[in-house]
């Protein structure tokens, strides 16, 4: 029940940074990766400031076996630089960059009511489904 | 600089980095949105709490543009290309489970905790979409 009501809250949390970043607007995403012409950098102060709101949090918490809510501390497993994480990331890179786009954005865009969001999401879960279908 | 938003930037990014404190300190689990919206979509023991994320992601902006500022649109502009708007989604789904992250997972949570995977992942998808940014540039598609 808990960590239901706290997945929600987050989420709103979420949405609220992200909306408030301009994040949620495919043409400011788009004009950060324009470096060539009117380049924007905002994006780079969205994922700054999230990033030391998050790591001195993070290296504090870390070592602690369960968390506040009694569950299992989950990081991911070290693993190798391979082809999955290379191919997947440049795959990636490139449809951010056809629609200026990313799962979390595309989520709250929802809020826009624009209908092609909704034609996005389902693009986006069947390279999702497609993904977990063909690749272990 | 065209549209440079430095302080709503950073402000925004401040309060995407507390909601993934939150997260990770309550649930003891990583806020990367690509691999709660699998779980959402697949039967995992998950679904039900990773949808309800998904849900605040949704009713977080409506707050704000509803209570906190009303008349005021959500600034979005968008292609009304299906041309772009499917391969790009599906290109988005596919290639962030494939690498295992996006933006929040690895660009935020994986940088955080100074993986180098991440910093890789993020470089990466960084440059493939200023390329393919510069490319519709140069047919025109993008201005």
């Amino acid at each position: 029940m808990n960590d239901k009501i706290i997945s929600l809250i987050s989420g709103v949390i979420f949405g609220i940074g992200l909306v408030i970043s301009g994040m949620t607007n495919p043409e400011k995403v788009l004009g950060f990766l324009s470096i060539t012409h009117n380049w924007d950098a905002s994006l780079i102060f969205v994922m700054g400031g999230a990033i030391l709101a998050f790591a001195p949090f993070f290296f504090l918490l870390k070592n602690k076996e369960v968390s506040a809510l009694g569950a299992k501390i989950e990081l991911p497993e070290k693993q190798n630089i391979d082809n999955k994480l290379l191919i997947g990331s440049a795959l990636f890179g490139v449809g951010w960059g056809l629609v200026g786009l990313c799962p979390g954005p595309a989520i709250a865009a929802i809020a826009t009511f624009d209908p092609i969001v909704i034609v996005f999401l389902v693009s986006m879960a069947a390279g999702v489904l497609a993904k977990k279908n063909i690749i272990k | 600089m065209h549209n440079f938003t430095p302080v709503s930037a950073l402000i925004g990014g401040v309060i995407i980095g507390l909601s993934v404190v939150l997260y990770f300190y309550t649930t003891g689990r990583l806020a990367g949105i690509s691999g709660i919206f699998e779980n959402a979509i697949s039967n995992t023991s998950l679904r039900l709490s990773n949808t309800l994320f998904l849900i605040g992601l949704v009713i977080g902006p409506l707050l704000i543009y509803n209570i906190i500022l009303p008349n005021n649109p959500i600034a979005f502009e968008i292609t009304n290309s299906y041309l772009l708007i499917i391969p790009g989604g599906f290109l988005v789904g596919f290639g962030t489970r494939l690498g295992g992250g996006c933006t929040s997972g690895h660009g935020i949570c994986g940088i955080g905790r100074l993986s180098v995977n991440s910093m890789i992942a993020t470089a990466l998808f960084v440059a493939t979409g200023i390329i393919t940014v510069f490319v519709l540039q140069q047919l025109g598609v993008y201005l």
